[in-house]
């Protein structure tokens, strides 16, 4: 039977998760996860693996601190940073202030993290 | 004449544990206070940390590192605790006399009826690490490659070896991938990685960039600018095994290899340090053997996450109110100490007799292990751990009536099978 070995990434205790799947490659058991979280987070690694990116703008008045609200899928991380660093702000910004509605097309907003620095 | 005023508490540092600790004593009902902070703002090394994980147990919820110390920035300005910028303090004496400077004042004093320090910590720099080789630029701290690409939007290089896998160097192996550089390895010293194992799951794993353990880099090559690296594996002894030295072309080293607290003014002020934290040396308030000085943060020790940060900070603020209020403590007076496979606890003192949490960190990978709390050889707390790393903080909750039973004055906290 496939099985995969996972290093849980939702909180920082790293619980390590086994997955293990039935012959047609669908998930039949999750062990090791700790909280519902877990769970969740091993089913949709194995199934279509989501990530929060965090990285900068550029604004009129300097750098900002931004983050995805909420995951994206992760083969569309680079994605997501190439809209990011090709968007630029003109007005100013608020930490929670949301500077991309839906980016690269996956529906997920971008908001700001920090001040201006 | 130097200027010297008179404040009830003086908070030196205005990051995490700072703040944390200003917020804590406002809320015991203390009013004069005043945070002293070097940068030109309040947030401390948390204002360049904009990946996410924070605040996971403090708030329930995943918070960058601005948003972390946004939350706190807040409280400080909603409870209009006062606060220095650019002010920067150059000494502390035992009688809580702090000397510090700034554009504005110039050189002043303040008498403190206590002192919190809460300095942080920095990177071990390359001068302390001894690599061969020349001198070109290309080498960077990860904390400073880390402010560089998220404070000023600069990209320090394109082609990076990481040596050290602590968190700031797995955090910035995924930083520069995502801004278009190739991070060619992540070396390690030891056979085991001092980071988190989530960070090593998405900041390497993620982008398939290898770890490789048991493994430095002996060798810095390049005349102006950083052209390679000769790396190679170590033995148990971690001395280079020579022959499994390769050469890794790149334009960047940056430097994961450690944290050191920030303790010069501790010093000064005649404080005990510990030889394995490179902390004070502390009581469950965390008050340091110099009356009413007390640390916390990374200053004390460092730790893995901020939520213990402020957790600490906050013990640390009760210590601070009720010693500035003349509450005595001394009701127990005992030393804590270890067995080297537990490296050392935070506190090392008992002081009172009430519930204390002991915060600690291991030498090795342990799997299965008790940690044992004995007195006079008597086990008085015993509890069994599934796994220990050294990467990460350990707690143990010693009660009051745990306390009460200890014999001679000490306790002596191990690992048995």
């Amino acid at each position: 039977m496939k099985e995969r070995n996972l290093t849980c990434i939702v909180c920082p205790k790293g619980c390590q998760i086994k997955v293990l799947f039935d012959g047609e490659g669908k998930i039949k058991e999750v062990l090791g996860y700790t909280c519902k979280r877990g769970e969740e987070y091993a089913i949709t690694e194995c199934t279509h693996p989501r990530r929060t990116v965090t990285t900068t703008m550029k604004t009129a008045g300097g750098i900002v601190a931004v983050k995805t609200y909420g995951t994206v899928p992760k083969e569309d991380v680079f994605k997501v940073m190439d809209e990011i660093n090709r968007t630029r702000i003109t007005r100013d910004v608020k930490i929670g202030d949301v500077l991309i509605e839906d980016v690269a097309g996956t529906g997920v907003k971008v908001v700001a993290t920090s001040e201006v620095q | 004449m130097i200027k010297r005023i008179k404040k009830e508490l003086v908070i030196v540092g205005g990051g995490p544990a700072g703040m944390s600790a200003a917020v804590a004593a406002y809320e015991r009902g203390l009013r004069d206070i005043l945070i002293l902070e070097r940068d030109n703002a309040l947030g401390g090394i948390l204002r360049q940390c904009i990946h996410n994980g924070f605040g996971l147990h403090r708030f329930g919820e995943e918070l960058t590192g601005p948003e972390y110390a946004h939350r706190y920035i807040e409280k400080v300005l909603e409870y209009k605790i006062p606060y220095m910028l650019e002010t920067m303090v150059t000494g502390i004496d035992k009688n809580r006399i702090l000397t510090a400077q700034n554009c504005k004042e110039g050189i002043f004093e303040i008498e403190a009826g206590a002192i919190i320090l809460a300095m942080g910590c920095r990177e071990r720099p390359k001068g302390a690490l001894n690599i061969a080789g020349t001198r070109p630029s290309g080498v960077y701290t990860a904390g400073t490659a880390q402010k560089y690409v998220n404070m000023k939007g600069y990209m320090p290089g394109k082609r990076v070896v990481i040596l050290g896998s602590g968190d700031i160097g797995l955090i910035m192996a995924r930083r520069m991938t995502l801004e278009g550089a190739k991070v060619e390895c992540v070396c390690e010293l030891m056979p085991y990685s001092g980071g988190l194992a989530r960070n090593i799951e998405q900041c390497l794993n993620d982008f398939d960039i290898p770890l490789l353990l048991s493994h430095t880099v002996i060798e810095i090559h390049g005349k102006e600018r950083v052209t390679g690296v000769t790396i190679a594996k170590v033995d148990e002894n971690r001395r280079p095994i020579m022959d499994t030295a390769r050469f890794i072309e790149c334009d960047t080293l940056l430097l994961s290899c450690g944290l050191i607290p920030e303790n010069e003014l501790t010093r000064s002020a005649g404080i005990t340090i510990d030889r394995v934290t490179n902390g004070a040396v502390v009581d469950g308030s965390r008050e340091t053997d110099v009356k009413g000085i007390f640390a916390c943060g990374n200053v004390l020790h460092v730790h893995d996450l901020v939520d213990y940060v402020s957790e600490e900070a906050e013990i640390c603020a009760c210590g601070a109110v009720d010693f500035i209020r003349g509450q005595a403590k001394g009701e127990a007076d005992i030393n804590i100490r270890t067995d080297g496979k537990v490296r050392y606890t935070v506190p090392r003192k008992l002081t009172e007799i009430k519930d204390t949490t002991l915060y600690f960190r291991v030498s090795d990978i342990f799997r299965d292990v008790r940690l044992t709390v004995k007195s006079a050889d008597r086990v008085i707390l015993s509890k069994k751990k599934q796994k220990l790393a050294p990467g990460e903080m350990e707690t143990v909750t010693i009660s009051a009536d745990v306390i009460r039973e200890i014999k001679n004055g000490e306790i002596t906290v191990s690992l048995e099978a």
